[in-house]
């Protein structure tokens, strides 16, 4: 969709918007889904009154860890599109013409030259992404605030817990997640040079 | 072979993607518009309870006001830094480009754990005080962001240039920095700014941790107890991120100025 044949005004409204949509994490957020899809969420009130399809009878909770993941989409979508849209429009279209003289049909152009040359793009944005998620805090506390155990939220609740309270344990975790992000990091640095290298 | 159409898939894609991103804005809106009462639409009862809730002036306030001083400790802190590493000392650009990355290796849950156990037992002037310790962490925060904003500026002038013609003028270091330097990395200074204050206007963690009541503090208080007021200040915590990103994007886009205007 970012490639050649975009309008330019649909492109630069999706660069923008997704911008300011990779900046939406947090509270408000998470308040937004609630809104939307929460228990008298606008959207739950309106399936379960003109559609006649409760989604919390449904085993569907926002609370969950399908919810937190689906509010994590809205962030992390656009976070994608910033880092590849770079990437992709580094493919010329001179490959795809040398391609298309050789003879190869799109499947093949995309199997041999589009995708090897966007893969270290593609698995750099990839451990972008999982870094972004693995350490939100704020977003899933606001869904679902000690009631989904994902580290970072068990790191405040025994950092910060009026019940139990073990800061040490808080510590050994966050550095725990200081490990993994750190090995994330020394697998990102070589794929980002090694995508450099078609940028230009 | 220029298409000037767009494919059907991607509309339906557009389409799609669209509802995702708009209808939680639109809900949060008809949301905060709910009476209190009955729950029907449409009523301004939760923005005028919002307005007249001393909390939130205070919290708004505080937290603009810390947005304000990370963003005066960070130029003054990167501005010289990244001027002189420019300057004087290119090699160790990835240095610095490593460094900016290590927010991103110690995120902001596992930094605020750190903190509070190293600082613990500091003078209560910077222990206790948001001024103190939650500035600090916001000004780590920003660093990345404040940083590529900055070195993406520095290498749009020509330092050396600028700062030898200003010298062989007769100029101090100070007046070289302050009125050659800085006035031509205004906008990447701007845009470092904006970004920033989005930052700490929404910064929750931090300050949920170190018991600081800052405004997205306020907001998941509300959230715990008045879904509709919540809602409101939810879309009013957006507009201050759109209003952030669009000012950033009107100082980017600011109209390429003439060679050699740039020092008037």
């Amino acid at each position: 969709m970012i490639r050649e044949g975009t309008p330019r005004f649909l492109r630069t409204t999706l660069t923008t918007f997704s911008g300011v949509a990779a900046n939406f994490a947090g509270i408000p957020l998470a308040f937004a889904f609630i809104a939307t899809l929460g228990t008298i969420g606008i959207v739950t009130t309106f399936m379960r009154d003109h559609l006649g399809f409760d989604p919390y009878a449904h085993g569907f909770t926002l609370f969950g860890q399908t919810g937190v993941e689906l509010t994590y989409l809205y962030f992390q979508i656009p976070l994608m599109i910033l880092v590849i849209a770079p990437a992709i429009d580094g493919l010329r279209s001179e490959w795809r013409e040398a391609a298309a003289n050789l003879g190869a049909n799109s499947w093949q152009f995309w199997r041999y030259v589009g995708i090897p040359v966007l893969l270290p793009s593609i698995l750099g944005a990839f451990i972008l992404l999982f870094g972004n998620s693995f350490s939100a805090y704020a977003t899933a506390y606001g869904l679902a605030a000690n009631g989904i155990a994902i580290v970072p939220i068990t790191i405040g609740f025994y950092y910060s817990g009026n019940v139990v309270s073990d800061p040490h344990l808080a510590q050994a975790l966050a550095f725990g997640m200081f490990v993994v992000l750190a090995v994330m990091m020394l697998l990102y640095v070589p794929l980002q040079r090694r995508s450099a290298r078609w940028m230009r | 072979m220029r298409r000037r159409w767009i494919a059907p898939s991607a509309v339906v894609w557009l389409v799609v993607a669209s509802a995702f991103f708009l209808i939680p804005l639109i809900a949060t809106l008809l949301f905060s518009l709910r009476s209190l009462q009955t729950g029907k639409c449409c009523s301004g009862a939760a923005y005028s309870l919002i307005i007249h809730d001393h909390q939130f002036w205070t919290t708004i306030r505080l937290s603009f006001l810390l947005s304000l001083e990370t963003i005066a400790i960070s130029l003054v802190l990167f501005v010289p830094t990244v001027y002189w590493v420019h300057l004087k000392m290119p090699r160790l650009r990835p240095v610095l480009g490593f460094m900016a990355l290590v927010p991103f290796v110690v995120p902001p849950i596992v930094l605020v754990v750190g903190l509070l156990n190293l600082y613990k037992g500091s003078p209560s002037w910077f222990y206790d005080k948001p001024s103190g310790l939650l500035a600090a962490a916001y000004v780590i925060l920003a660093f990345p962001y404040m940083y590529f904003a900055l070195d993406a500026g520095f290498r749009s002038i020509d330092v050396h240039t600028l700062t030898e013609a200003s010298q062989s003028l007769g100029a101090s270091w100070r007046t070289t920095l302050t009125r050659v330097i800085l006035p031509n990395i205004r906008v990447a200074a701007l845009a470092g700014s904006f970004l920033t204050l989005a930052i700490v206007m929404g910064e929750f963690t931090i300050a949920s941790l170190a018991a600081f009541k800052t405004f997205p503090t306020y907001i998941q208080l509300v959230n715990e107890t008045q879904p509709y007021e919540a809602a409101a200040l939810s879309l009013l915590s957006f507009l201050i991120v759109w209003a952030a990103m669009l000012a950033l994007l009107f100082v980017g886009r600011g109209r390429p100025r003439p060679a050699g205007a740039a020092t008037r």
